[in-house]
């Protein structure tokens, strides 16, 4: 004990980030992306009054994680609920948590309406490329070239399309304040990463009139069939020739 | 002393559901209820609360989903197609039991249908509508003051059994003025809201959700439900009943024919019946308020002496299955109805009493 005494606590678990053991595979990005949230909340002091909304994904469970009161809604509809919450409730900071599959497939009209609302709520928008939770088929943001499960020989744009560059699209609308790509791949981009959700959570905390969103490329080593450690630098490398990074809105 | 003013059916729910304190309203434009959504849309902010106009149907039920997990009272409306969108949402309200109130001015369909009024509906809203094993509440009214008497139930309902109360209108419901009061009368106690998303302070997280991973998990929950659902059977029933009960001085019932029927139907059926029972004819009528719970019980207990049994809807067959279920072999059940915009009329209904009366007739029934 007496070496206990003389040590001093430099980093600890912030609050908000509740001790759960992880659900999510080996070198996922969900627990570096929650874990910047959970940070954000406490350094902001927004905890006692923010909201949180789970996706259908990997990241349904994100409760099980973010020490705030979290809904869990259907399938794309995030931002119909975010904005049903924060109408009604303007003092709350209202978050959804979504992935590619949730925001760029089936929830496209409903990110899209919600920017173009100018609604007042901060979404961070997961892009690991792949749907996770069903088994790694092909997202709208999976790249050219990627094999997934229902694109085994690589996506070919002229049968399967082009990869859906989302927040390029959101940037456009008025209603969308700030929009910025980070990517969650070595300690240097997730500090940019953490700024940029920071400021979006920030914007909504000063009462800006519109939808702040960040993207953070996320690693799936498990559906990108990669060590962790190859699908960090996979991001880096590929990942960012079809979404490259920084600040397209704000 | 409370002034009636004329009103069409949608303007005057909405303005009923101002009074009963519905905090927020979400909708999409769909004929032939548009004009709730114009109602609203000017009323709500002058009342400081909430207006959107969603991009579609899905997400007005989800905005209403959004809004309910923080405990407000949230509503939206629509007409069929657009319910049949909502279905989502009202899964997931189900799952989730959170308190929502939606109103179907229902349309002739399937697909797109016509706008004309029908009561094609009925299997999806009293049978839930959406995936999975639950129920809504639903209310038919038959005028326009029923339908401003029972938005405030709507949403009292709504608010103790943590679910989906759907208000079943139709375009003629929806569209005739009527002279109506609105009264701001004294609600039900209710349960405080504590599982509510407020903000996690001074208090452990609240967590509103529809996902039971956990063996057995999702088996309870259903289980709970239909526990609710049990409750609601016991308790909430409402249904009209006229000349069911009497009798004769020979002893005998006063009604040997029973015509069921609920909404706008149950007001043509009531002046056929009149009708009749002028010519002599012995018939008597029920009107379901609530199409879920049904009045299987007092249908059931109209069984018990020998009657006919005539159905009346504006679809081709549709509560006429819950009749026969309450009904239970004891009685013959028939049915009348038009599909897809067409209105059965007084003396149509009168032709098929007429027609039960004839002795031959009613001996081929009874032999049935």
């Amino acid at each position: 004990m007496t070496e206990i005494q003389n040590m001093k606590t430099v980093f600890k678990r912030t609050p908000t980030f509740k001790d759960y053991p992880t659900h999510y595979c080996p070198g996922c990005g969900h627990g570096i992306a929650h874990r910047l949230i959970a940070e954000i909340i406490d350094e902001l002091g927004i905890h006692g009054r923010t909201i949180g909304i789970a996706p259908v994904g990997c990241a349904v469970l994100a409760y099980n994680y973010l020490d705030v009161d979290m809904v869990e809604v259907a399938h794309g509809r995030a931002p119909a609920v975010a904005t049903g919450m924060k109408r009604t409730n303007p003092d709350k900071i209202i978050f959804s948590y979504q992935g590619d599959g949730d925001l760029a497939a089936i929830g496209t009209a409903e990110i899209i309406h919600a920017a173009h609302r100018a609604e007042q709520i901060t979404v961070i928008f997961i892009n690991n490329a792949v749907f996770g939770m069903t088994g790694g088929q092909m997202a709208p943001t999976t790249v050219l070239k990627q094999v997934t499960a229902t694109t085994q020989h690589g996506r070919d744009e002229h049968l399967e399309g082009y990869p859906l560059q989302v927040s390029e699209l959101l940037a456009i609308l008025p209603g969308a304040v700030y929009v910025e790509r980070c990517a969650l791949c070595g300690p240097a981009q997730i500090s940019k990463a953490k700024k940029a959700v920071k400021h979006a959570f920030e914007l909504q905390v000063d009462g800006a009139r519109g939808l702040s969103l960040v993207e953070l490329l996320s690693p799936c080593p498990t559906y990108w069939r990669m060590s962790p450690v190859k699908a960090m630098e996979w991001i880096e490398k590929e990942m960012t020739k079809t979404f490259p990074l920084g600040k397209l809105k704000g | 002393m409370v002034d009636r003013v004329l009103m069409c059916g949608n303007e005057a729910l909405a303005e009923a559901a101002v009074i009963a304190g519905c905090d927020a309203y979400f909708g999409y434009p769909i004929t032939p209820q548009n004009e709730i959504t114009a109602y609203m849309s000017q009323r709500m902010p002058q009342e400081s609360r909430v207006f959107v106009q969603s991009e579609s149907e899905l997400a007005a039920i989800n905005m209403v989903y959004g809004a309910s997990a923080t405990g407000k009272r949230a509503m939206t409306s629509s007409s069929s197609p657009g319910i049949s969108l909502m279905q989502e949402g009202i899964s997931y309200l189900a799952g989730a039991e959170l308190p929502a109130v939606v109103v179907n001015v229902m349309r002739g369909g399937p697909g797109l249908g016509n706008i004309a009024p029908s009561q094609g509906d009925y299997f999806q809203a009293t049978r839930g509508g959406g995936h999975g094993d639950y129920r809504t509440i639903v209310l038919a009214p038959s005028s326009v003051q029923e339908l401003v008497d029972v938005m405030p139930l709507a949403f009292d309902l709504a608010d103790q059994y943590r679910m989906t109360v759907v208000v079943l209108a139709d375009g003629i419901l929806g569209q005739m003025m009527e002279p109506v009061m609105f009264q701001k009368k004294p609600g039900r106690k209710l349960p405080p809201k504590d599982w509510a998303l407020t903000g996690a302070q001074d208090r452990e997280q609240n967590i509103v959700r529809s996902l039971w991973l956990g063996e057995g998990v999702l088996e309870e929950l259903n289980y709970k439900l239909q526990a609710k659902y049990e409750k609601i059977q016991k308790n909430e029933v409402l249904c009209e009943q006229h000349e069911i009960e009497d009798v004769d001085s020979t002893g005998s019932p006063q009604a040997e024919i029973i015509v069921v029927a609920y909404g706008i139907v149950a007001r043509i059926v009531r002046s056929a019946v009149d009708k009749a029972r002028e010519e002599g004819i012995k018939v008597g009528w029920i009107r379901p308020i609530t199409l879920w719970p049904f009045p299987s019980e007092q249908i059931s207990k109209a069984a018990d002496e020998f009657r006919i049994f005539l159905t009346v809807e504006m679809n081709l067959g549709q509560m006429v299955e819950d009749v026969k279920l309450a009904v239970a072999g004891k009685a013959p059940v028939l049915f009348y109805g038009r599909p897809g915009g067409g209105i059965p009329t007084v003396e149509e209904i009168l032709d098929k009493i007429r027609q039960l009366t004839i002795p031959e007739n009613k001996q081929k029934l009874k032999k049935v």
